[in-house]
């Protein structure tokens, strides 16, 4: 869609707006929780620059091994250098939720700014229909999903997007409707400005800002859901290294006194969702002053 | 007029887990092939399958269908379970129990700790500050990872739990499901220490209390009667999502600690393709949290008369 630069180009609008008030950029949480953010998209993207050893090669005489100047975080139970496997593992780890939260987000603005734009029994439609999807507890509605379509990312990213989307809907709906009585979208009408055209140029640059940090705050659950699909075996399969399974993998090791595979994947995760959830809060307490 | 409202929301309700079923039910037809390979799991042959489309009448309209198991359900016949070719009802009973306990216990966790943990940070700047940080941390550890280093210290390290297993009778279960039970609550009761805290911030401002502290009223009463029940109805109405979490991080924190309950039943059999358990299973759990919901909406009418009034 034509509006896909609008969110950013707002985005910067609210770290411009915020800086005269000495906001945003001065605020700490929010530089070192967006450090960290870039920190594992980089790890992610240059993954093979940043690995030291082929993540799936194993090594059946270097199992278990201790942290070394050959393997940085030493190996796991088959050998396998585990800091390239926590490199690896950022890819998929991040690459799903990032794909849950661009669905949800997508799909429930534009749900939004139709049921605000034509209110009524649209509206209600799309409102009852919300309540209805809150029902679901994205796990069990993704564990539903996975036992019908199969394993993988898809089955699950689809059905945990779906579980989001009403979310997004419920508080861009909310915003939008206020936007929506103000004066400048009826002056657009009367001038005959078409409806799909408010809605991009006017309404969605308005809500983008709540959206953004709906999204951020989103993307942390949508890690922790997916990695808890991804422990239970039921995403992507080995010998794939994605943080949830990692901790997984690991977990028959901590009865041998080998924990480290579980705990590095743990503390990956948790790293990045404190991460999100610190910039989604900062964002949202920056949005409301 | 507070019992129309109640009706209100439990017509609201009788809509949900109708869609829910419908949608669960539904998700049968939408695989890849026909419905009974699905049912019959991985592993059937051609005249297996046939047996299963004639057995289920799989051949009739949809709704006929959906009706039949609707109406099976509600009699108490959970469906077939062609994998352990016994009925679903009888492989769940014995698992509902350590589900029950194990949800429950976290729950208790959770409130007590929580409730405490918030009222700490809020009353005692002091100890403010290390709260935020670990709740913070606590908040956005998943129930596996916690699972994983509660396994590590407590039963590899220490010894003083068992790793695995959901024990029999009321002291061996708590024994082997302490450990299940904190995984479980860990993320909530952070998250209903943080809610705590800011509702009792927010009170402790607020002129009623400043009149009560001024009237020389016992500290320990105006926390009590004063804080602490005005602060409980943020608390309980957020309580629902807390359910929501409670029933979904059941499923993960089972299958970490080889609980034998609902929750891994329900991975297990996505993981073997039983889809006669997983339907029923995800229909309880989802049924299940409609209701508590639902029960939570209408406790929180009582709590606070001032929603009583908004709604009418």
């Amino acid at each position: 869609m034509a509006g896909t630069g609008t969110p950013l180009l707002s985005a910067a609008g609210l770290l411009e707006e915020k800086r005269a008030g000495g906001g945003l950029l001065r605020d700490p949480v929010v530089l070192v929780s967006t450090g960290i953010i870039v920190l594992l998209v980089v790890i992610a993207v240059f993954a093979p620059f940043i690995a030291t050893a082929n993540p799936d090669s194993s090594n059946i005489l270097a199992v278990n091994e201790a942290p070394s100047a050959a393997h940085l975080l030493g190996t796991d139970s088959l050998g396998r250098d585990l800091f390239s496997r926590l490199v690896y593992g950022a890819r998929l780890s991040l690459l799903g939720p990032a794909l849950i939260v661009c669905i949800s987000s997508a799909a429930g603005t534009v749900l939004a700014l139709a049921a605000a734009w034509f209110g009524g029994f649209f509206d209600q439609m799309v409102s009852r229909a919300a309540d209805v999807l809150f029902a679901f507890p994205g796990i069990i509605f993704a564990i539903v999903a996975v036992s019908v379509f199969g394993r993988g990312l898809v089955a699950p990213v689809i059905a945990l997007a779906i579980a989001a989307t009403p979310y997004v809907l419920r508080v861009t709906r909310s915003v939008a409707l206020r936007q929506r009585r103000l004066p400048y979208v009826a002056a657009c009408y009367v001038e005959g400005v078409p409806a799909w055209r408010i809605g991009l140029r006017h309404l969605l640059p308005n809500v983008a800002p709540i959206i953004l940090v709906q999204a951020t705050l989103a993307f942390g659950y949508a890690l922790v859901t997916l990695a808890a699909i991804s422990y239970l075996g039921l995403g992507v399969q080995p010998p794939s290294a994605t943080w949830g399974l990692m901790v997984a993998t690991g977990q028959a090791a901590i009865l041998g006194g080998h924990p480290e595979q579980s705990l590095y994947a743990g503390v990956m995760i948790v790293l990045a969702v404190v991460a999100f959830n610190l910039l989604g809060n900062r964002l949202a307490a920056h949005l409301e002053t | 007029m507070i019992l129309r409202l109640v009706a209100g929301r439990l017509a609201m309700l009788a809509v949900t887990v109708a869609v829910a079923s419908i949608a669960i039910y539904g998700a049968l037809y939408l695989a890849p092939g026909n419905p009974a390979t699905l049912l019959a799991g991985g592993h059937a042959t051609h005249a297996e399958i046939r047996l299963i489309t004639r057995q289920l009448k799989l051949t009739e309209p949809f709704f006929t269908r959906y009706w039949d198991w609707l109406f099976g359900l509600l009699h108490g016949n959970l469906g077939e379970s062609f994998l352990y070719r016994e009925p679903v009802a009888s492989l769940l009973a014995p698992r509902v129990l350590n589900t029950v306990f194990l949800v429950t216990y976290a729950s208790v966790v959770i409130v007590v700790g929580g409730l405490a943990l918030g009222l700490a940070s809020a009353l005692f700047k002091r100890l403010g500050m290390g709260i935020t940080i670990l709740t913070g941390v606590g908040l956005a550890t998943p129930s596996f990872v916690a699972a994983i280093i509660l396994i590590t210290l407590f039963a590899v390290d220490w010894k003083l739990f068992p790793v695995f297993g959901g024990g029999a009778g009321f002291v061996d279960r708590l024994d082997h499901l302490t450990l299940p039970a904190v995984a479980l609550a860990l993320s909530w009761l952070a998250y209903t220490s943080q809610l705590t805290r800011t509702a009792v911030e927010d009170e402790v401002k607020k002129e009623h209390v400043e009149t009560a502290r001024g009237r020389g009223i016992a500290r320990r009463h105006i926390v009590t009667r004063h804080l602490l029940r005005n602060a409980m109805i943020p608390i309980s109405t957020v309580s629902g999502i807390t359910v929501a979490g409670l029933i979904a991080g059941d499923v993960v924190v089972e299958q970490a600690f080889g609980v034998n309950g609902l929750g891994s039943f329900l991975v297990s059999s996505a993981l073997d393709k039983d889809f006669a358990s997983v339907q029923a299973v995800a229909l309880i759990l989802v049924a299940t949290f409609v209701v508590v919901n639902a029960l939570v909406d209408i406790w929180s009418l009582f709590l606070d008369p001032r929603l009583r009034a908004k709604g009418a």
